[in-house]
Order: structure tokens, then sequence, then C-alpha cells
């Protein structure tokens, strides 16, 4: 009886020992959004694995806690999430169930990615539901600023890094040829819409505000009344109007949100309305953290063009 | 806070010292305002300051991370004794220890001040509370009731339930949930329970008052089902709307397996459940527990469409004596079979727009009685398409057996409309037809009102 007690106690100590023999492998790591996993392949190489759970294409407040999920959750290292309750209506219950210490909340394995990241609309003072869907914590679609992909990937390299300090210099040199590409490819962008600072935009949802703080828009309006409100006739009124008045002749809509109200804008405006991916994946031609700001950039500049709209 | 407060008030009394000084040479008026403005200049750094500080610190705590380590220096003791000092931001206050006490085996230092942080408010649990309004129209002679089973007095408008939920996590190993439900008269514990998340061998284990996993239904919160009432089987054959739903344990478990995703749930109950006064389980003796079993199976069909399959089973004592004149015998046992299926269609990229969830629950009943062991079938089939961001509609199809007189059996229809003005609210109308084996048909209306304020819960799947 007492060796089976003694063995029984044994069984952890073994059990820790040959994962952590066999611990070495690549790291599993799970990504809440293909940006994030993008900016994660970027850093990690071929020292880890990384997969996405919401596509570019979908609407990221609003995933569906799927069991499939619970089965990626259970095997991760590292989960790396948007936060600023971006994932509030379906992660939750995914990590709840996932039965893995290594990635619940405030665990080694759980990085939130806006931690260093610069934040927008923060709100100050009373916020009510009254505002819709408001953000308590501040804008969560801030990876859309090449100056915070730098910032969630040095945090993405500490974190690969803490788990696996052998290979720190493998991360950092790949930290480091990560950041000087996008320092150039920011350069070009940069460039690119310099002519076109100050244009008026409007916007679907609000996912766009660094983008637009970074390369120069000036962002008007909105086609939902608030965030997470589908639009109302008295307000798509108040937009055209406000929006013939101001002479907007864009229209950008993430993939996801319906086209009748923007259409119906830009016949009466005679804006463009253009499909503007806010994530990796968004289209089939953006499948990389690069490839979002080349697309995006090129869609605005040729639509900025076409209109007169930097005018 | 106590510093800008300082602060606040050196501005104050500054100006006020300042002041009378303007009335000796207009000269002066320059440079006072210069410093004026340079007050201002530093009282705005400083609060500039402290906003830095307390954003980072609850930076710090929404990212789970350790305190500073960074040590303070203890403010030098106050002449006197010791009165509690405020720390710099982000420190603990801390209070010193009064001269003497090292002699006489006291502490040394400073101490902890608890309950001066305002930062504790941060670990309050997750709050909210959803409010489910209902009302009927129409006739039914059978159950005057619409929402309850065995009601008998008509309710035709009822504030049916405010359900206020506390969720929190307890330490690094476990969370607790809370769902208190109130009636127009009294308050129940829905659920309250404390999940160990990080059990070794993948075991997901509750502890608590719970709803069992005895197919889809019955776990289900009131506010989370597509209709206004529950269907048919469950109130005739699962114990109505509480259903399944004690204090107990409950473990699950994936199984391993290259196909699908498999999880296997046992939960061991005392073994009271069901409505007052007609109670699916009752015990009559400690060891007369109840029990339920339920597989899981669910498989992505493609990334858009999914199916989720069930087979439960539970088992129960029904509080009927074997022999009323010797009641140490125990009582009787009533056993559950159940099957449940549900599709589930959403686009992934108009997935904000439409949907489709069809699902269908057969459940068995095997009550032993005195009248000798009733067997009694029922079930459900219901589809919910959603045309619009906000816009839902629905059909089901209810057919049951009686639990205790399997020979009766009551058939019912509905058709259901959802509007969801936002995420945070929900306004539905039935209509629904029943036909009881006894009495007469009923044709109804029923209506709902749903609404829910506090933190964002998660959306159910």
């Amino acid at each position: 009886m007492k060796i089976a007690i003694r063995l029984a106690a044994l069984a952890p100590a073994i059990v820790f020992a040959a994962t952590a023999a066999f611990a070495q492998g690549k790291l599993n790591v799970v990504a809440t959004t293909e940006d994030l996993a993008s900016i994660g392949r970027e850093v990690g190489g071929d020292r880890i694995s990384i997969e996405a759970i919401a596509r570019g294409y979908q609407d990221p407040h609003f995933v569906e806690a799927k069991p499939s999920f619970i089965l990626k959750l259970m095997k991760a290292d590292v989960l790396i999430v948007v936060g600023k309750e971006l994932e509030i209506g379906w992660l939750p219950p995914l990590i709840q169930q996932s039965r893995n210490s290594k990635i619940q909340v405030g665990a080694d394995g759980y990085l939130d990615a806006s931690l260093t990241a610069r934040i927008l609309e923060i709100p100050t003072g009373q916020i009510t539901r009254a505002m819709g869907d408001v953000h308590p914590l501040g804008n969560p679609h801030y990876w859309l600023d090449p100056e915070n992909g730098k910032r969630i990937a040095k945090d993405i390299a500490d974190k690969f890094s803490q788990f696996r300090p052998n290979d720190r210099a493998y991360f950092e040199q790949r930290l480091a040829d990560f950041t000087t590409r996008l320092d150039a490819a920011e350069k070009g962008w940069l460039a690119k819409m310099a002519p076109y600072k100050g244009t008026k935009v409007a916007t679907y949802h609000r996912s766009f505000p660094n983008f637009a703080e970074r390369f120069g828009l000036d962002i008007m309006g909105y086609v939902e009344p608030r965030p997470g409100i589908p639009p109302s006739p008295q307000h798509t009124l108040d937009l055209i109007n406000e929006m013939k008045r101001q002479n907007v002749k864009i229209v950008l809509v993430e993939p996801y949100f319906d086209l009748k109200t923007p259409n119906a804008i830009g016949r009466d405006t005679g804006a463009i309305v253009l499909v503007m991916p806010p994530s990796v994946g968004g289209v089939k031609e953006v499948t990389d953290y690069f490839k979002l700001f080349d697309y995006d950039i090129n869609l605005l500049v040729d639509a900025i063009r076409k209109t007169g709209a930097g005018k | 806070m106590r510093p800008m407060r300082l602060v606040c008030a050196s501005v104050v009394a500054g100006g006020l010292v300042l002041g009378p000084s303007t009335a000796f040479a207009q000269d002066n008026a320059q440079s006072i305002q210069q410093q004026i403005d340079q007050l201002r200049r530093e009282f705005d750094a400083l609060k500039q300051q402290y906003d830095q500080r307390l954003s980072a610190l609850e930076a710090r705590l929404a990212g789970g991370q350790p305190p500073p380590t960074t040590a303070t220096q203890p403010p030098s003791p106050p002449p006197g004794g010791a009165q509690p000092t405020t720390a710099p931001a982000g420190a603990q206050p801390t209070a010193q220890v009064p001269p003497g006490a090292e002699g006489a085996g006291g502490p040394t230092g400073a101490l902890p001040v608890y309950g001066a942080a305002a930062a504790s408010k941060i670990f309050n649990p997750d709050m909210a509370v959803i409010g489910d309004f209902l009302g009927a129209a129409g006739t039914n002679s059978v159950q005057p009731d619409p929402f309850a089973l065995g009601g008998n007095h008509p309710l035709p408008l009822q504030m049916h339930e405010s359900e206020a939920s506390f969720q929190a996590v307890v330490d690094p190993y476990a969370r607790a949930d809370f769902f208190l439900s109130f009636g127009e008269e009294g308050v129940g514990v829905e659920e309250g329970y404390v999940t160990f998340t990080s059990l070794p061998g993948g075991l997901l284990t509750r502890v608590g008052r719970m709803r069992a996993a005895f197919g889809k239904v019955n776990s289900l919160h009131n506010h989370v089902l597509p209709w206004t009432d529950r269907p048919l089987v469950n109130y005739n054959l699962v114990g109505g709307e509480d259903g399944i739903s004690d204090a107990g344990f409950s473990v699950a478990r994936l199984i391993p397996n290259p196909w699908l995703f498999l999880e296997a749930t046992g939960q061991v109950f005392r073994g009271d459940s069901g409505a007052e006064g007609s109670p699916l389980f009752q015990t009559t003796r400690r060891s007369e527990l109840s029990y339920v079993g339920h597989l899981r199976a669910y498989q992505d069909i493609t990334e858009n469409s999914n199916i989720d399959l069930g087979a439960s089973y539970s088992r129960g004592h029904n509080g009927l004596l074997f022999d009323s004149a010797s009641p140490d015998l125990g009582s009787r046992v009533t056993q559950l079979y159940g099957v449940d299926a549900t599709f589930r269609w959403r686009p992934l990229q108009r997935s904000i727009y439409h949907s489709f969830v069809g699902r269908t629950e057969w459940i068995w009943s095997r009550r032993d009685q005195e009248d000798g062991l009733q067997s009694g079938v029922g079930m459900y089939i219901s589809g919910d398409y959603q045309f619009g961001r906000r816009w839902f509609v629905g059909a089901r199809y209810d057919r049951s057996d009686r639990a205790t007189d399997a020979s009766l059996l009551d058939t019912g229809g509905s058709l259901i409309l959802t509007y969801w003005p936002s995420e945070f609210s929900q306004i539905r109308g039935q209509y629904r037809r029943t036909n009881y084996a006894l009495g007469s048909a009923a044709d109804e209306f029923l209506f709902q009102f749903q609404f829910s304020i506090g933190a964002h819960g998660a959306h159910p799947f």
C-alpha cells in the first residue's frame, strides 16, 4: 500500500520530468486573431507553431465559442490575445473549458498584447451602454498602427524567450529583423500617404483610429450610430448631409459588414465604398501583417486619386 | 490622493496670499500671474504624473502582473505614535509600529494597513443583472400559469426572473460563478459553483449547485433559450423550468481522439430536483443520491457549420416510498434517458446577420410508482433562423407523454419572432398552441422583454 502511495505521489514528478524532456519541441502558440498570429510567426519562426482562432474576415467581437477551439487551447503553451475586451463575448468560456492552467488569465502563458501598445479612445468620465457596445478600456483595434506592431512583436519575443530561454537569441534576432523590415516598409507607406494627409473619410465601425492617426486620415463620421448598433435611417441621413457638407468621398467598410447602407451613402454622396480589411486574412491577398498595410494603403491611395478626395 | 489635495490647497492658499498683494502695485500683477501660471504648471505636471502612475497600475492589474518590486522607503515615524501614512501610488499604505513594541516581543518596522486601498474594488467579481419579463394572452384552462409546471394561478404579466450573476477568479486554481435568481417572491441560487480549471488529467471539476448536464435545454438558463418557455417534454418529464438542478459534484473530461471533440461528464447530486409540489427527484434518505452522465460529441462540418450530438442518462429517487409502513426501505427510482442533436450554420463573413440553429431532443422516462412502471417518451424539434442583424424567426414542435401517467400525451407547436434592439436587450413574441390529453386545447400569445445590465457576459453557443 505504502509503495502505491509513494508511486502516486511520485507520478506528477515523473509526468513533469517526461513532459520537460519532450517540451523542447516547438512552442505551441494560439493567437485569437490572424494579425497576432502573423506577428507571432515573424518572431517565432520555425521554433514555434502558431494558429489563430478568429478568421480575418469575421467580426472579432462575435466569434462563436466552438468546442473545436477548446481542443486548440488545451494544447497551447502560450495564448496571445488582443485584449481591451475585444474577445470578451467568446474567449472566457473557451479558456475556462480549456483545462489548461498555462493559459488562464494571469498565468505565464497568457499574453495580453495590448499592454504596451498605444491605445486610443479610452473613455473618460461616465460611460454607459447608451453609448453602444463601448469598450471601457479603449479601442481594441490598435494593431492597425505599425508602431504598435513593433510593440506587440517585442512583447511576443519576450514571452517566447521566457518559455524557451535557449532560443532567446533566435527570437531577438528575428524581432530585430522584423522591426527593421517594418521600419522600412512603414517609411514607404507614410511616403505614399503623405500627399493625402488630412483626407476625410467615414468608416462603418470604429476599427481604424490607430490607422488614421498613423497615416493622417481624418475620420469624420461612422455608419454605425454607436459602436455595435446597426445604422438607423436618421443617422444615415445625418451622415450623408455631413459628408456632403465636408465633401467626403470615401467610406471604409470592414469585410464583415453589410454593404447596403454604405452603398446607399455612396450613391447619395458620390463617395467610393471601400471594403478595407482591418485584419490579416480579411481578403485573400492579405496573408501577413506587411501585406495588410500594403493592401489597405494601395486601396486608399487609388481611391483618393480617383475621387480627388485628398484635395 | 492626499498630496493632490495638498497641492490643490496650496494653489488656493497661494492665490489668497497673492491676491491682496495685487492691491499694492499694478506692476506686481504680471509677476503674480506668472507665479500662478507656474503653480498651475506644477500642478498639471503632478496631475499628469499621478494619472500615468494610476494607468500603469491599472495596466499591471489588468495584466495580472505582480506589483512593482521596487521597495518604497517607509516614511520616518511621525511623532506621537502609529499614524497611518499614505504611501506613493502603487504601494501598500503602511503604519509604523509604536516604539517599544519591539522590546515587548512585537513586530518591527512598517505594517500594512488593510482596507485602505481603493484598489480592492478591482477584485470585485464581474456583476450583471438580467431581467426577464413575461406576458401571456389567450386562454389556457389546463395550465393557467403559462410558464410553470402545474402552476394554477393565472399570471398574465410577470417579472418572471431577475438573475444576478457574480463571476470571478478565486485563485490560480479556480474560478467561481454565482447566479442568483430573484422571482417575484423569494430568491434562489440558480447556480453557484466553483470550477477547478487546472486539475491534472484534463478534468474540469465543479462543486456547488448547478444545472445538470442532461441534454441541452436542461443546462440552459432562461435568458439564452430561443423561446419564451421551455419545451413540453421538459415540463412533463424533466422537472419543468428548474429541471435537474441540484447541489453536487461534476467532473468532465475530454476523450482524446483524432476525429472529433468528445467530452464525457459525470455528476453526482444530493437527489432533489424539479418543481415544488411535483418533484422529479426527491430524497427520503441520505444515500438516495442522483446521478447524471452525459456524452457530447462535436464536429465542425465546414467553417460555417457544425454538428453537436449528445447522449444523457440520469437516475434518482422520486420520493415515493416502497412501503409507507417502513420508510427505512427508501423510495422508488426514476430513470431518464436522452439524446440530443444540434445543427448550427453561421456564415463567418456575415456572422452577425445570418444564422440557423436546428435542434431536437428525445427523452425517455421510466418512473417507478405504486401502480407500476410508467414509461413515457417526449421530444421537441425546433429551428431558429436569423434573417437580419436584429431579427430571428423560429418554430418548434412539441410532443410528450406525462411522467406520472404515460398514457396521457400532450402535443403542441409554437411560432417565435425575436427582435434584438442591441446585444443587451431582446423582445420576443411566441404563438403557442397546446393540445392537452385532458381538457381543451390552448391558444396563447406569449411575449417577453429581456434586458441585461452590468458586465458583458459571454455569448451563448
